[in-house]
């Protein structure tokens, strides 16, 4: 069937295999395998790190294992998605110690990729909470692994990409909170320095990231609202349980591409800040609402058309970050290339992970739809990148080259000892680890199945 | 409510009983796999169920069941719902060459229903109140070429419902027979899908409204209905000619 990531780039074909318990995986592993494989959650990683000839959904992986509300633990298995973990703890005054922008994400696919939230400076990644997680290794056998039980394996596994094996399920640590309710401070900035200087200075803020119009240029480029939020201290009631399904508003196909162009951008982008602008201060927002707006429109991503699009997503570190950050906003803006969501955010130092993205400094997302010319932008983006030393996030690529990687990620070595100890042979493998040179160099070379779409 | 689920592991009862978990019910769980029926019965804990119950219970043992509804009827009483979901996809060259074959999925599919009913009936009279909502198939509705076998055996539990119906409407309890279409589940997993596939979630949910609803004879989703009557209305002449 034909798969591909979020930003529907690029789309192959490929056996999508749903095996229905442990064993049945295990057999699978031990015995059928043919191909390389890797797994995949509710394919929300946007470009081609889910992608492969075979690929393992963790749809049967469903179910919660235990939740202790007094300490405030979750062991559930690795299918199960963040939407249905909040259904279950929020009305127990529990909340996700890191959200990302969407709810629709396995918890799996969450480590895997070790995502960030808006208070990475506060609370880093995900894998900061994970107690421990199960891991089904190539061989098929079954290792539980932590900071204490295989803390290489379960280093190289948090931001892994699923290259080491299928997580199975996950004991993560909860944060209590007082109700359902974020009070949330809008700022208007009005300069990309305006915008880093309003970050610095709410830095204590538990969550807080800046949307910017990347297509305004001259004294307003990198204006945008920073947009900072606090759990509500007083206990609003909490309501019903917010729904774990899909949204009521979808799109139901995909729109011609044509349509986002750097006219219609610019002007939702000016519309968007004058907008927000006028409701600068604070107000309670139903944490839905705060952490997914994006989520009230579902396939969001058929916006792009039917090439689909890709996300861009560094990370500058330490006091170069300003410059390389402008420098890349003016290249957008020149190109002409922008989106609606161009966002900005201060992380917190790294973490242990070899691939964990986050690092201190400055990051960056951009939406770009697939065209003809993107290539080249991205390519001059990513010498500007590596000029200053920055990196950018795999659960975003589709195309990053292996000299990037390997340069944003020096501690690659140490993820691939584990890789070659755990899967000698190559057995999981994705588009995106064949291309940035993490698959064991004794491993098979895998053909790569034909592309469905490939841009030209 | 408390909530019996025979063949609570098939995708359909698992979807099912988690949406009744939210609401906070009681559960007793019986179905053939220990590992699996543990994990159910943490899961809807977690999700908010009351008490969970289980037994295990291979449904080809026939002789075992009345002991296994002794032991549901002590742990859960009153029955408020019993969903009975077990079944099997019988395998068509097996079934035509191999009668034992043939006969076990006649056991599992349509025997053993009957069995376990019998087993509940005198409590179900004897509490005169409940429903009993069973998953057959609209497969039963006409015997067609690639599973006929598994159409006989479920046609024969809803002709048994379409009685039993009328015999406990004095007692006060409700007899549904829920017919899914095109389920995409571990016991379909080895067909392609197709635009009217479901999935068990929704299916789950549109039984849970036709249990609240009292219905009867219930397609899910709806537009089985329709396909269906156009199905049975297909002359045997030309009928027999067709292979879907």
């Amino acid at each position: 069937m034909k798969l591909s990531g979020w930003g529907r780039y690029p789309t192959i074909n490929a056996d999508l295999l749903t095996p229905a318990s442990h064993d049945k995986l295990a057999d699978w592993l031990r015995t059928g395998r043919h191909e390389p494989a890797i797994a995949r959650g509710k394919g929300r990683s946007y470009g081609d790190s889910a992608l492969a000839e075979t690929v393992l959904s963790s749809r049967h992986l469903d179910h919660f294992l235990a939740l202790d509300g007094d300490q405030g633990e979750l062991h559930c298995a690795a299918g199960v998605t963040l939407a249905e973990i909040l259904q279950i703890i929020v009305p127990r005054g529990l909340f996700l110690p890191v959200l990302p922008g969407t709810r629709f994400v396995s918890i799996g696919g969450a480590v895997a990729a070790d995502i960030h939230g808006k208070n990475h400076h506060q609370d880093g990644c995900i894998s900061d909470h994970v107690i421990a997680l199960s891991l089904m290794l190539a061989s098929g056998e079954v290792r539980v692994c932590s900071r204490e039980q295989y803390p290489e394996l379960f280093a190289a596994t948090c931001g892994g990409m699923g290259l080491t094996g299928i997580i199975l399920d996950v004991r993560l640590s909860l944060k209590k909170v007082s109700g359902v309710f974020i009070c949330s401070e809008n700022r208007v900035a009005k300069s990309l320095d305006h915008c880093l200087a309003l970050l610095d200075e709410h830095s204590t803020a538990c969550y807080s990231v800046a949307w910017i119009d990347c297509l305004s240029s001259g004294a307003a480029s990198g204006r945008g609202i920073v947009y900072l939020g606090e759990h509500a201290a007083n206990p609003a009631p909490v309501r019903a349980a917010p729904s774990a399904r899909d949204p009521r508003l979808s799109v139901p196909f995909s729109t011609p591409g044509w349509l986002l162009n750097r006219y219609t951008m610019s002007a939702f982008n000016t519309l968007y800040y004058h907008r927000q602008s006028r409701h600068e201060g604070q107000s309670l927002v139903h944490y839905q609402r705060y952490f997914f707006p994006l989520d009230s429109l579902g396939n969001w991503n058929r916006l792009y058309g039917r090439r689909g699009f890709q996300q861009y997503q560094l990370v500058l570190p330490g006091d170069s970050a300003r410059t390389g950050i402008a420098e890349i906003l003016r290249r957008v803006a020149d190109a002409g290339k922008g989106s609606f969501l161009a966002v900005l955010k201060q992380f917190g130092a790294a973490n242990n992970m070899p691939l964990s993205f986050p690092r201190a400094g400055v990051t960056l997302t951009l939406d770009f739809k697939m065209e003809a010319e993107l290539p080249a932008l991205l390519e001059e983006l990513d010498a500007i990148v590596l000029d200053h030393d920055g990196r950018l996030y795999l659960a975003k690529d589709a195309r990053m080259s292996e000299a990037m990687f390997k340069a944003g990620y020096p501690d690659w070595e140490r993820f691939m000892k584990v890789r070659r100890e755990v899967d000698p042979d190559g057995c999981f493998s994705s588009l995106q680890s064949r291309r940035l040179g993490l698959d064991p160099e004794s491993a098979t070379l895998a053909t790569n199945p034909t592309p469905a779409n490939q841009a030209t | 409510m408390n909530i019996l689920i025979l063949g609570a592991n098939s995708a359909i009862a698992t979807a099912a009983a988690r949406r009744y978990a939210e609401q906070g019910h009681d559960f007793f769980l019986v179905a053939r796999d220990t590992e699996r029926l543990a994990q159910l019965a943490a899961d809807l804990e977690v999700r908010g169920a009351g008490k969970v119950g289980s037994a295990v219970l291979d449904f080809l043992a026939l002789d075992q069941h009345p002991e296994v509804m002794v032991q549901v009827t002590e742990q859960l009483a009153p029955i408020d719902l019993v969903l009975i979901c077990h079944g099997t996809l019988p395998d068509r060259e097996q079934s035509e060459e191999n009668f034992a074959y043939a006969q076990q999925q006649i056991t599992v599919n349509a025997t053993s229903v009957i069995s376990l009913v019998t087993c509940l009936l005198p409590v179900l009279k004897a509490q005169r109140r409940g429903v009993l909502a069973v998953v057959t198939s609209v497969a039963g509705d006409r015997g067609r070429q690639p599973n006929y076998l598994y159409g006989a055996a479920k046609s024969m539990v809803s002709t048994y419902l379409q009685g039993l119906r009328g015999r406990l409407l004095e007692y006060n309890v409700h007899v549904m027979d829920i017919r899914p279409g095109l389920v995409d589940s571990p016991m379909t997993a080895q067909f392609e899908k197709g635009p009217l596939w479901s999935t068990p979630e929704l299916v789950a949910d549109k039984i849970i409204v036709a249990i609240r609803k009292r219905r009867h004879t219930v397609y899910v989703p709806g537009y089985w209905r329709l396909i269906m009557a156009v199905v049975r209305s297909i002359p045997d002449v030309l009928f027999k000619r067709l292979k879907f």
